[in-house]
């Protein structure tokens, strides 16, 4: 794996977010390591509540009031977590870009797109107002807007929810920035849209040499785009490797079940597979493994012992005290 | 935006034809009539009088009488202040109600949406609360009470203002109608200004402002003012009806001579002609004031279009 590279451009340390809630504090993340090279794709995946969205926002300073961060992340070897608004506000858009789940309410809808898309630019790279408007019709054009000129005129409203994505995207790109989290993306929009910001996102990635953290439950997505994956479940690092070590040979129950859970279309089956259960309520985790009460190969340790994360083989890292030897799901 | 604009205005003559009919008749239904007084005059000049005011003939005579004379823009005569017309009297009386409303209404704004903002970028803080407190007070205490107890302050205790009067809107008789007037906007204003400006703050854009590294106060001012000034914006039609009518008692209190005067005297006095008048008054500038804030909301929300 690339954990061996030096010009990693972000090293996660043993994140830990906390949320203090009424109930008491529940962990979102839970000790999650990971590091990402210049020009690389990691992928973030999970059921819905499994923290992934969380990492995002701890990683851009963006978590609630009552969130609580530990750990350390370094980006280009600086340590972004513990920065104050001012010193992350530099970072933010100019080095570390962000793309939102939904695009119909991510963009404000009192202002107009052209100005949204400037004010970046005008910021961050002090430009005038004729300079940014150019740049920005210029990156809009990047994206494949169509009549991008006309629509730097226009509100997010007379867009649709793919056009909003691509202006999202561009928004994101606009000061080059070295790493770009996508927060499932493609997840509010309809298939065939879905396929063609993903193709975008491939030809950026390959045009600007971005890193991507791309966060999805779409396992179709990391395949399509991502080098590395961590599969996460409530709020911990289940496996993490190479995507073509995780998907072809997954050894961990939990990631076997997900995969299984992609609908085929040359396996004739009457009913989808599922993971039976939901995942477990993060202010009462149970003792052990979080994953057990839906694991088909649970057994006494599993309920005792929470699997520690370890790497198997070198690269390949999982947390399981009953690994399987998946072959070929794909 | 013109052809709505014109819309507006034609939509408001059924409006206000249904507002001066309602008015009217309802009015002469009511028990007694502006003749009606402890000595009573000798019934020839009780014919005359009713004779000068058409009040000799039928009902639906004497709406038609009045309709016509209101479209050549003539209000009648007082029955009360028999030498004047209401046209006079309302031109008198307005500028006063005018002034006190323009700074009653200049003043709940600014001062409710300030409060409101800073309680809401300091949610639960002491200023929040301070702030909420104060609000809950100030909507809590009616004009009539805080009007006596400025009189009380201001002008007995120390004698920093007059007490009364008007003196053609010099500011020290200003100040205390304002206060009366406009406390418990400014109340209203900050409470709503909070709401939707913590609602704001929390929406997925501001989010994404954030994101893009935008210091916080070009979040505020660019960002996230414009939407939550939404609320506050539909709040000012009701608010300005109640400023309006909010002079009846301001008027009592600090014998400023508005319209609000004219208004409980001409009705304690059946003075018909005068409580349609200012009747009609309000009801056009109502009308008048909802169609300025319908036109507002296209300049604030690019959604609207008309």
């Amino acid at each position: 794996m690339n954990s061996l590279k030096t010009d990693n451009i972000l090293e996660v340390d043993n994140l830990r977010v906390n949320f203090k809630t009424p109930d008491g504090l529940v962990t979102a993340v839970n000790d999650l390591n990971f590091d990402l090279a210049q020009g690389e794709t990691l992928g973030i995946v999970g059921e819905s509540g499994s923290g992934k969205s969380q990492t995002a926002f701890a990683l851009m300073g963006l978590l609630a009031g009552n969130g609580i961060i530990e750990g350390e992340a370094r980006f280009e070897g600086q340590n972004i977590l513990t920065l104050n608004e001012r010193a992350m506000n530099k970072i933010r858009s100019e080095k570390i870009a962000m793309i939102f789940q939904d695009p119909m309410t991510s963009l404000n809808p009192y202002m107009k797109v052209g100005k949204q898309l400037m004010e970046v630019l005008i910021l961050h790279k002090g430009m005038n107002k004729a300079d940014a408007f150019e740049a920005s019709v210029k990156m809009l054009d990047a994206v494949k807007m169509p009549e991008a000129r006309k629509r730097m005129n226009m509100y997010p409203h007379e867009f649709s929810g793919g056009m909003r994505q691509r202006v999202m995207i561009a928004m994101a790109l606009l000061c080059q920035p070295k790493l770009l989290i996508a927060d499932e993306p493609t997840t509010a929009l309809d298939v065939t849209v879905q396929a063609q910001i993903l193709t975008l996102l491939n030809e950026l990635k390959a045009e600007f040499n971005t890193s991507i953290i791309m966060i999805t439950h779409d396992l179709g997505v990391v395949a399509g785009l991502c080098d590395k994956v961590l599969v996460m479940y409530a709020g911990r690092t289940m496996e993490y490797g190479l995507t073509e070590d995780v998907f072809y040979r997954p050894t961990h129950p939990y990631t076997q079940g997900l995969l299984e859970a992609i609908p085929r279309l040359d396996a004739n089956d009457e009913v989808l597979a599922t993971i039976a259960g939901n995942p477990p309520n993060l202010l009462n985790l149970p003792v052990g493994c979080p994953f057990q009460e839906r694991c088909q190969f649970v057994e006494d340790r599993c309920r005792k012992e929470a699997p520690v994360l370890e790497e198997y083989q070198p690269g390949k890292l999982r947390a399981c005290h009953k690994p399987i030897n998946g072959e070929a799901m794909l | 935006m013109f052809r709505f604009i014109i819309k507006r205005l034609l939509e408001a003559i059924p409006t206000l034809l249904a507002l001066v009919t309602l008015s009217f008749f309802l009015m002469h239904f009511a028990p007694g009539s502006p003749f009606t007084s402890e000595r009573g005059v000798p019934a020839a000049v009780m014919a005359n009088l009713q004779a000068k005011y058409h009040m000799n003939e039928s009902l639906m005579n004497q709406y038609f009488y009045y309709l016509w004379d209101l479209l050549h823009g003539n209000l009648g005569y007082s029955f009360r202040f028999t030498d004047f017309t209401i046209n006079q009297l309302v031109a008198q009386s307005f500028p006063v109600s005018a002034e006190i409303g323009f700074w009653s209404f200049l003043v709940a704004i600014t001062f409710g949406v300030l409060c409101g903002v800073f309680a809401a970028l300091r949610q639960n803080s002491w200023l929040d609360y301070a702030v909420m407190s104060f609000a809950n007070v100030g909507m809590v205490l009616p004009n009539f009470v805080i009007a006596p107890l400025c009189i009380l302050f201001f002008s007995i205790q120390h004698h920093w203002l007059p007490a009364g009067g008007w003196n053609g809107g010099a500011w020290p008789f200003l100040i205390m109608p304002v206060i009366a007037m406009s406390t418990s906007y400014i109340a209203q204003i900050a409470r709503i200004t909070r709401g939707s400006m913590i609602e704001t703050m929390h929406s997925n854009f501001i989010r994404t402002a954030r994101a893009k590294g935008l210091p916080k106060s070009r979040i505020i001012i660019r960002h996230a003012l414009r939407p939550a000034m939404l609320p506050v914006v539909s709040y000012l039609g009701p608010a300005f009806v109640g400023i309006v009518t909010g002079s009846v008692v301001v008027d009592q209190f600090f014998g400023t001579g508005g319209i609000g005067q004219h208004f409980v005297n001409g009705a304690i006095n059946r003075d018909y002609s005068m409580v349609m008048g200012i009747t009609i008054l309000i009801g056009t500038l109502t009308i008048l004031f909802n169609a300025i804030v319908d036109i507002l909301y296209v300049f604030i929300d690019p959604k609207i279009r008309y």
